[in-house]
């Protein structure tokens, strides 16, 4: 993989966050998160769009009209939700039933849009897509570690599998029950945003 | 190139063109997806009706062929109790009582289901020797944030609870979603719907229900209006309008 095949895929997970940076598609990140499997599924969901809304606009942006550009780029972004959404249905329905409305949220997710006007628009189709997928991958890696620390300390689990066995259950451990809570997340967020600037002080915002 | 792509014509066409194709792939996904996801729907009902008959391990992953050998679903009318003629399949109580034709609003609301179906589709399970052993009865009532949907397993005195599931929820997680703790699951085997009266005695005691109570279950703690949206489902259902009609001539042995 060449140099710049790999900045573009790497870039948005720490350098270029979309969650943590840009602060992007916050709400189906407080949403998501109070379990591993639903941010799993959410993450590849997202991948999934971002990845090929941005290779389809990529291909035809020389001939989007730039007066109904948005809407385009809509269209594209929501068949492709929808197709998500009914693969979801078919194949793992226990956890659409959990997701719920928070997979067709997906079109509105600024990321998908953003990435779509910001860069797909710009640059040729290969690149493009790997934007898609490490900008997919950036705020997956924030629900990953969200959904890590509000299951672990929320309910005691990972995956559904009991690691502090609660005290309603017979263990030793009292559920966090803040955690449990989706504006919890906020708190998270937050602190994963402190903990990524103070690695890379460079994020910090200039007064 | 900008002024070649900007005329009417051919921002419409373009148009035109995207809504096609999109609209290709969208339904080719929904048409294609379907028959997967309907007996998916089917699937996650047949597992959660077992689970209320107490034949969810009996099943393993047999779910389909053990639904087919034990459970006959009947569709009854609540007011007269009676089975009537109907595709239970594809029977929704919700879309029904969202049809004016199809529902009323009960007098005494309770559950907070606003209207309630005509009728309701019930699940009678037989044992190995052909006797009906279990009967499941879909129930509806609002929990602290929206409906909550479930089943109730009862015996065949059609008063002694086999079980009380929950399959569609939005409870709090960790608080109201303890519906589906197996821990809360395990209060209810062998309670008791009715009192000696035949009126509904059952009740969620906040707290902790004391020992030998045969109507009291444990309160979630944290969770009083699910505790209490609990209680008034069952209430509801288990009452005159809900399944009352059909339990009491039931129970005559007039219809098994």
């Amino acid at each position: 993989m060449s140099s710049e095949a790999n900045k573009v895929l790497t870039k948005p997970i720490f350098d270029n966050n979309p969650i943590a940076l840009q602060v992007l598609g916050i709400c189906s990140a407080l949403a998501v998160t109070s379990s591993m499997a639903n941010a799993l599924v959410m993450t590849l969901a997202v991948v999934f769009v971002t990845a090929f809304s941005n290779l389809f606009i990529s291909i035809i942006r020389n001939h989007i009209p730039s007066s109904v550009r948005i809407i385009v780029q809509m269209a594209i972004i929501a068949s492709l939700v929808i197709v998500v959404d009914q693969v979801l249905k078919a194949f793992s329905y226990q956890l659409s039933k959990e997701l719920a409305v928070f997979v067709g949220l997906i079109i509105t997710n600024c990321i998908v849009m953003g990435r779509a006007e910001a860069f797909a628009m710009k640059e040729k189709p290969g690149v493009s897509f790997l934007d898609g997928i490490g900008n997919g991958l950036g705020y997956g890696f924030i629900l990953m570690t969200v959904a890590f620390i509000r299951e672990l300390f929320g309910f005691g689990t990972l995956f559904g599998i009991e690691i502090l066995p609660l005290i309603q259950n017979g263990g030793w451990y009292q559920a966090n029950g803040l955690l449990v809570l989706p504006f919890s997340s906020f708190f998270v967020i937050g602190f994963i945003i402190w903990a990524l600037r103070q690695w890379k002080p460079e994020q910090v915002e200039k007064d | 190139m900008a002024s070649n792509k900007e005329t009417f014509g051919k921002t419409v066409g373009f148009v035109l063109a995207v809504c096609v194709v999109c609209a290709t792939l969208v339904s080719f996904s929904a048409v294609q997806l379907k028959p997967l996801q309907v007996a998916n729907k089917l699937l996650d009902q047949q597992t959660k009706i077992l689970e209320a008959a107490g034949l969810l391990e009996k099943a393993g992953d047999q779910i389909v062929p053990t639904f087919e050998k034990y459970v006959e679903a009947r569709m009854i009318d609540l007011d007269s109790g009676e089975f009537v003629e109907g595709d239970v399949i594809n029977f929704d109580e919700r879309r029904n009582s969202r049809d004016a034709e199809l529902s009323d609003k009960p007098e005494n609301d309770i559950a907070g289901i606003n209207r309630r179906s005509h009728t309701a589709v019930v699940y009678l399970v037989k044992n190995d020797s052909n006797q009906i052993d279990t009967v499941v009865l879909p129930i509806v009532g609002s929990g602290l944030w929206d409906l909550m949907y479930g089943y109730v397993g009862l015996e065949s005195d059609l008063n002694t609870v086999r079980s009380v599931i929950y399959s569609d929820h939005k409870e709090t997680p960790g608080l109201g979603a303890e519906v589906l703790n197996p821990n809360w699951k395990a209060l209810w085997p062998g309670k008791k719907m009715y009192d000696n009266n035949n009126e509904v005695a059952i009740k969620i005691v906040k707290g902790g229900a004391k020992k030998g109570d045969v109507h009291g279950v444990d309160a979630l703690s944290g969770a009083t209006l699910t505790s209490v949206g609990v209680e008034n489902t069952l209430v509801f259902w288990l009452g005159e309008e809900g399944y009352k009609p059909f339990i009491s001539k039931f129970r005559k042995g007039g219809l098994n």
